[in-house]
């Protein structure tokens, strides 16, 4: 029995913390629906209306501390929304980095930097979303990279080259991993990279250039080049020498993100797939009748719920500040996978229907197969479980 | 002016529903549920009242069991001001819902109070028209916009074949139709600052209302299937069938 005047706390409905942050989202991509994205996809054109509804609505801003502006929660709720909207079917690689991005500001920033970006990002008056690390001559082996920021005075002059700097047009700041000591000056390997926030409507009056490239998603990437561009040194973040460590501590969310989103695309490709098998009728019964096309989506079903449990299990460890490089990792590693196998799967339940546009299942397989690459790929996975959990001899 | 606005916990309008074996109800346990879709546009019309300055305060009242208050939570999210849940074991009928809601409305004093027209659910489109009648006040149904003057509120219904205007005076009772506006989502602050806002406790019994049901299900069943359609080559073919086979030309 219970009082008929108290105040009840705020029940868990379902044990899921984040169930009414997974609604408002599911609510809010309703409003976009697959003839949104496809017509994007056919132009390669910015969702702008759904980053603009997503910032608006405050889903962006949800991992900057409250003093900020944000909404202070854990990666666990991160998850929830980037988890949703790719189950909706919409692709949140246009804005995901704006969530977690501003993570390497808030931990090695300084407090002016903080407030002088932190507020607008969280806004959404600032883009905070363009990530330079990748180089041509520097893929995998990011401390390769070989774009120069030479100090001069009271400013850095940057020169160099950057590759699949993804959404650099559609940034107002770019977050910039770039050389500052040359590779064998320094003591350590990890020594001699530094970062930088470089504010990209300055620097594209004064060196940096942007150059889309086009690719098999709509995934507004670029390659973006520096000539003798200046900076101020204030736009260093942390220590000279130290960006790669700094960025490091940002990967394990990064990781746990992208592995939300793998998840969101396979219960997509899961969703659909069942709801297609039960329908489509050939020889007289419904197609997922034969264990042929059953079992396969079964087994993505079982992949994916698995894979869910290290994604909730890393970001667990993340919220509490314990280490989760291998839990990252392995959601990552786990959750590509899984999406990747739902939708061959998903593809080849819809026989030649899921070569259709319209259907939207095509678009969410080429979309979902970049996962296998980016932002880390598969074998660089495997290569650190082998080396760092299980202390073999480094491969790479 | 304060608005009261009514929420009913349903069966998500997404799901496939599914009648128990035994013809009693429909299944219920791990279904998804949501607010009632016509109770989401009466909590959004509140809301921008409140917003235009019009409405001094939005309360969100939903009866039934424990889970209502996420229901509740989510009109909070919405931006209602505070919730009061009436819990009871099942969804009562109608006329109990009513009279609890006449409760309410005794306790709170509102100047107007909301519901959608009809609960998705069993679609019985009463309990407004039921409220109104115990409170004594004019009522607005099926309304698809909702002018609020000094003492009168204009509110257009959807009829058959047209719009019709009237003006009630107020207090009054107002129920929603699907064109009234359309409900927005709610933001993440939203979400945050509803599970701070506070959700009364309250029974039946603090209103003095039996809520046992007055109506006995006698059997649910399935919709029957529907035939399969047929391909036809030509509209020549169509018409001989209409003539011929229907009987309908
Ligand atoms: C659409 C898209 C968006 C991207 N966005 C960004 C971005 O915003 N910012 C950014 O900095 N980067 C971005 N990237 C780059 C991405 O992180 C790299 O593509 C990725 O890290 C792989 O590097 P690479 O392409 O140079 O491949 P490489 O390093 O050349 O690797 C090629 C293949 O060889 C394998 N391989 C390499 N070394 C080994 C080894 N030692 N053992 C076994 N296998 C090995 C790899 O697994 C891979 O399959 C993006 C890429 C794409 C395609
Ligand atoms: C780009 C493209 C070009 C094409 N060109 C032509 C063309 O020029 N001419 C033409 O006539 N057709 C063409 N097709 C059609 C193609 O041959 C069919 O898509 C294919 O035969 C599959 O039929 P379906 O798409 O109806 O799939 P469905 O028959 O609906 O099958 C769906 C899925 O269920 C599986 N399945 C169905 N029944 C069973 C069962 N009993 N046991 C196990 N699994 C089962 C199938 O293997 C498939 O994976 C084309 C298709 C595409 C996509």
């Amino acid at each position: 029995m219970k009082s008929s005047d108290g105040m009840r706390p705020d029940p868990s409905p379902d044990g899921d913390p984040w169930a009414d942050i997974r609604d408002g989202v599911r609510k809010l991509c309703a409003r976009f629906p697959g003839s949104y994205w496809q017509v994007l996809d056919r132009d390669r054109m910015y969702p702008e209306a759904f980053v603009a509804a997503l910032t608006e609505a405050g889903y962006l801003a949800c991992l900057i501390p409250e003093k900020y502006g944000g909404a202070g929660l854990p990666v666990a709720a991160a998850v929830a929304v980037l988890e949703e909207i790719h189950r909706s079917g919409g692709n949140g690689a246009a804005c995901h980095a704006q969530m977690y991005m501003m993570g390497a500001l808030l931990r090695h920033g300084s407090e002016a930097q903080k407030q002088r970006y932190l507020p607008d990002v969280a806004a959404g008056k600032l883009r905070l979303q363009a990530f330079g690390v990748t180089e041509p001559n520097a893929g995998s082996d990011t401390l390769g990279l070989q774009t120069r920021a030479d100090r001069d005075g009271d400013s850095y002059v940057i020169n160099g080259q950057k590759i699949w700097t993804s959404r650099a047009e559609h940034s107002d700041l770019m977050l910039l991993l770039a050389r500052t000591a040359p590779a064998d000056s320094v003591a350590k390997r990890t020594d001699g990279l530094s970062l930088f926030l470089v504010d990209m409507a300055e620097a594209l009056q004064a060196g940096l250039t942007i150059r889309p490239i086009r690719t098999m998603l709509n995934h507004a990437t670029t390659e973006v080049f520096f000539k003798d561009l200046r900076i101020p040194s204030t736009a260093r973040i942390g220590e000279d020498g130290k960006g790669f460590r700094y960025i490091l501590d940002g990967m394990n969310a990064e990781r746990i993100l992208v592995a939300a989103e793998c998840i969101g695309d396979a219960r997509f490709f899961i969703d659909r797939a069942v709801a297609y098998a039960g329908e489509r009728v050939v020889f007289g019964r419904p197609i997922g009748q034969n264990q042929g096309v059953q079992f396969p989506i079964a087994r993505a079903y079982a992949e994916t719920e698995a894979a869910d449990l290290m994604v909730q299990r890393a970001a667990r460890r993340f919220d509490s500040a314990l280490s989760c490089g291998p839990e990252s990792n392995m959601a990552k590693l786990l959750a590509a996978d899984a999406s990747w196998h739902a939708a061959e799967c998903c593809l080849q339940t819809h026989g030649g229907f899921g070569f259709a546009e319209e259907y939207d299942i095509e678009r969410k397989f080429r979309e979902t197969r970049l996962y296998q690459v980016a932002p880390v790929s598969t074998n660089l996975i495997l290569g650190y479980i082998g080396q760092h959990v299980l202390g073999l001899p480094r491969s790479y | 002016m304060k608005i009261l606005v009514a929420v009913k916990r349903v069966i998500d309008f997404n799901v496939r529903i599914r009648v128990l074996p035994d013809g009693s109800g429909v299944e219920t346990d791990n279904v998804k549920m949501s607010m009632n879709p016509f109770d989401e546009i009466a909590v959004e019309e509140a809301i921008r009242l409140k917003e235009a300055g019009t409405a001094s305060e939005v309360i969100a009242v939903s009866i039934g069991p424990a889970r209502c208050q996420e229901t509740i939570r989510t009109a909070l999210a919405f931006g209602c001001d505070r919730g009061i849940h009436v819990e009871t074991d099942q969804p009562p009928e109608p006329l109990a819902v009513a009279k609890l809601l006449a409760g309410v409305v005794a306790a709170e004093d509102p100047g107007l109070v909301i519901l959608g027209k009809q609960a998705i659910d069993d679609d019985c489109n009463q309990t407004g028209q039921m409220l109104a009648a115990l409170l004594g006040w004019p009522q607005g149904t099926f309304a698809s916009e909702l002018v609020i003057g000094d003492g009168v509120f204009d509110v257009t219904r959807e009829i058959d074949g047209g719009l019709e205007t009237i003006s009630v005076n107020a207090p009054a009772v107002v129920t929603t139709d699907l064109r009234l506006n359309e409900p927005r989502y709610p933001s993440l602050p939203g979400i945050m600052k509803a599970k701070r806002k506070p959700i009364e406790a309250r029974t039946p019994a603090d209103y003095g209302i039996d809520v046992t049901p007055r109506l006995e299900t006698v059997s649910v069943a399935e919709p029957p299937p529907r035939p399969p359609g047929r391909m036809l080559d030509s509209a020549a073919e169509l018409v001989n069938i209409l003539r011929e086979e229907k009987g309908v030309l």
